[in-house]
C-alpha cells in the first residue's frame, strides 16, 4: 500500500480534523471582529483613563507571541482557579490575539477618518453610539477590507499552534498519521493543501467583497 | 418622554411657517452675549443677534473674522465661553442652571437645527437616499417608508431625485452641496445654517446650489448664511450682519447695507468685492 493510499483510507480523520479548524476558526474570527469593534468604540471617547490602559493592552497583545497566549490560557489559568478546556482555551486565544490586531487596524484608519463626517452627523443629532454603529464602523470596515483579509489567513494559521495545547484540529490529524504510520511528508502535504485551498477561497470572497466598497469610492482594490 | 422628538407642533405642521407670520413671536434664533476664544484669542466678542422665524439672514466679513465660528457655536459644534444660545426659545448646550446639557438632550436640541457645511460632508458609504433618511429614521425614529416619502419630495424640491440611488462619490460638487441640503432639510429644522456652502465649488456650479437657497428663502425656511457673494446675499437676505475681529460691526437690512454703509470698514470691503 501507498503512502497516499494510507492516507486516503485515514480521510475520515483529515475531515474531522478540517471541520474542527474551521469551527475554530470562524468562532474566533466573529468574535474578533467582535472584540475589535468593541476596543474600537471604547477607544472613541478620548477618556485618557480608558484609552491609555487599552491601548497598552492592545500593543501587548501584539506583541505577544500566539504560542505563549495559547499555552498560559491553557496552563497558566487554572493556577488563578478558572479552568477552561484546550478547544474554549484555543478559541478564546485566537479571538483575543486577532481581536486586538483588529482593533489596531481599525484604530489605524479611524485616525484618519474625515472629521467633517463626525461634525455632520452631530449636527443631525447623531449621538456617538449611533454614530459609530451606523457612520463609523461600516465605513472603517470598508476602508480596511485588505488588512481584515490578510488577518483572515493569520488567524487561520494561527489554528494550527493549538495541536500543542492538544485541540484536535487539522493540523493535530496530520500530526498523529505522520506519527502512526510514519508519513510526515505526505501527511503534511495534505494539510498545506487545506490551508491553501481555504485561504484562497477567503482571498476571492475579500476581494468580491471589495466591490461593494469600490462602488462608494473606497477604491482599495 | 413621548414628545423626545416632536417639540412643539414640528411634526404636525412639516412645512415651514410662511414669510411674515407676524403673530409668531419667539425668535428662530437668539443669541446673547456671545464671546468665544481659542487659545486666549478671542474669536467672537459680546455678539448678539436674532434671528426671526422666515427671515434669511446673510453673515458677511473677512477670512478669520469668526464667521464660522458664530454659525458653529449655534449648534454647539463650538462651545462659547460666555452667552446664550436659544433654538424656537429652546436654549442649546447649557441647562438653565448654568452646567452642560446632558450629551442626549444637546442631539436632541442639535437636530432642530440643519447644517450644510462647505465641503458637504455626506457620508460616503450611503447613497443619495439614504444620506437624507439616515438621521431623519434614526435620530428622529421616523418610519422608514414616511422618511423616505420624504426624502423624495426634498431631493425633488433640490433638483437630486433623479440621483436617489447613486453614491455620492459619483456626484459633482453642486450636486453633493444640494444633496446636502436635502439632508438637512429632512430634519425639519426650526434653522438652516449654511458656512459658505459655495466656496467648494467650480463656478459654473455655484449658481445651482444658490438658486436652491433662494428657492428656500422664497419658501420661507429661516435660514443663518455664511457666504461671499455679494449679490447672493443682497438678493436673498432680509438682514445683512458683517463680523470684524469677533465683533458685529454693522447689521442691517440689505438694501441699506450695500447702498449706505455706516462704517468705512464696510465700504472698504464692499468695494472690493464689487
Ligand atoms: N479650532 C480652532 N482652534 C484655534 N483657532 C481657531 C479654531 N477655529 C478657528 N480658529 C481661529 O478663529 C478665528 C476665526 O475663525 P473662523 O473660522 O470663524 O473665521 P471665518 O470668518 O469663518 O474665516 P473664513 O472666511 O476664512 O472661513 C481665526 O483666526 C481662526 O484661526
Ligand atoms: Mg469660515
Amino acid at each position: 500500500m501507498s503512502n497516499w493510499q494510507i492516507l486516503w483510507q485515514a480521510r475520515d480523520q483529515f475531515w474531522s480534523g478540517f471541520l474542527s479548524t474551521m469551527t475554530i476558526f470562524g468562532c474566533a474570527i466573529s468574535a474578533a471582529f467582535v472584540i475589535g469593534c468593541v476596543l474600537l468604540y471604547l477607544l472613541e471617547g478620548s477618556r485618557p483613563r480608558l484609552a491609555v490602559p487599552l491601548r497598552v493592552f492592545i500593543d501587548g497583545m501584539r506583541m505577544l507571541p500566539f504560542l505563549i497566549l495559547a499555552y498560559l490560557l491553557y496552563y497558566g489559568l487554572p493556577s488563578f482557579g478558572i479552568r477552561l478546556d484546550a478547544w474554549w482555551s484555543g478559541v478564546g486565544a485566537l479571538a483575543v490575539y486577532h481581536g486586538c490586531y483588529i482593533a489596531e487596524i481599525f484604530r489605524g484608519s479611524r485616525l484618519t477618518f474625515p472629521p467633517g463626517q463626525i461634525e455632520a452627523a452631530q449636527a443631525h443629532g447623531f449621538t456617538r453610539s449611533k454614530m459609530f454603529l451606523r457612520l463609523i464602523l461600516p465605513q472603517i470596515v470598508m476602508q480596511t477590507r485588505p488588512l481584515l483579509g490578510n488577518q483572515l489567513i493569520y488567524a487561520l494559521k494561527d489554528t494550527a499552534f493549538l495541536v500543542i495545547i492538544t485541540v484536535q484540529e487539522l493540523t493535530a490529524a496530520a500530526n498523529s498519521l505522520s506519527g502512526t504510520y510514519f508519513i510526515p511528508t505526505e501527511a503534511f502535504i495534505v494539510v498545506i493543501g487545506f490551508y491553501w485551498a481555504v485561504s484562497i477561497v477567503m482571498e476571492v470572497i475579500v476581494k468580491q467583497c471589495g466591490r461593494f466598497g469600490s462602488r462608494r469610492g473606497f477604491d482599495n482594490v | 418622554m413621548s414628545d423626545l422628538h416632536a417639540t412643539a407642533g414640528r411634526q404636525a405642521t412639516p412645512e415651514p411657517p410662511a414669510a411674515g407670520n407676524s403673530h409668531v413671536t419667539t425668535a428662530a434664533v437668539s443669541i446673547r452675549n456671545l464671546s468665544k476664544s481659542f487659545d486666549d484669542v478671542e474669536v467672537l466678542r459680546d455678539v448678539n443677534l436674532e434671528v426671526k422665524q422666515g427671515d434669511v439672514v446673510t453673515i458677511l466679513g473677512s477670512s478669520g473674522s469668526g464667521k464660522s465660528t458664530l454659525l458653529r457655536c449655534i449648534n454647539w459644534l463650538e462651545q462659547p465661553e460666555r452667552g446664550t444660545i436659544h433654538i424656537a426659545g429652546e436654549r442649546i448646550g447649557m441647562n438653565a442652571d448654568g452646567r452642560p446639557m446632558s450629551v442626549k438632550a444637546l442631539a436632541r436640541v442639535r437636530a432642530r437645527t440643519g447644517m450644510v457645511f462647505q465641503s458637504f460632508n455626506l457620508w460616503p458609504h450611503l447613497n443619495v437616499l439614504h444620506n437624507v433618511t439616515e438621521a431623519p429614521i434614526h435620530v428622529l425614529g421616523q418610519p422608514r417608508q414616511e422618511a423616505e416619502a420624504r426624502a423624495r419630495e426634498l431631493l425633488d424640491k433640490v433638483g437630486m431625485s433623479h440621483k436617489q440611488d447613486a453614491y455620492p462619490n459619483t456626484l459633482s460638487g453642486g450636486q453633493k452641496q444640494r444633496v446636502a441640503i436635502a439632508r438637512a432639510l429632512a430634519m425639519q429644522p426650526e434653522v438652516m445654517l449654511f458656512d459658505e456652502p459655495t466656496s467648494a465649488l467650480d463656478p459654473e456650479l455655484v449658481g445651482e446650489v444658490l438658486g436652491v437657497i433662494k428657492a428656500l428663502s422664497a419658501e420661507g425656511y429661516t435660514m443663518v448664511i455664511v457666504t461671499h457673494e455679494m449679490a447672493f446675499s443682497r438678493a436673498v437676505s432680509d438682514q445683512v450682519v458683517f463680523l470684524e475681529k469677533g465683533l458685529i460691526i454693522e447689521q442691517a437690512d440689505p438694501e441699506t447695507f450695500f447702498t449706505r454703509p455706516r462704517t468705512e470698514r464696510v465700504q472698504r470691503f464692499l468695494e472690493r468685492h464689487q
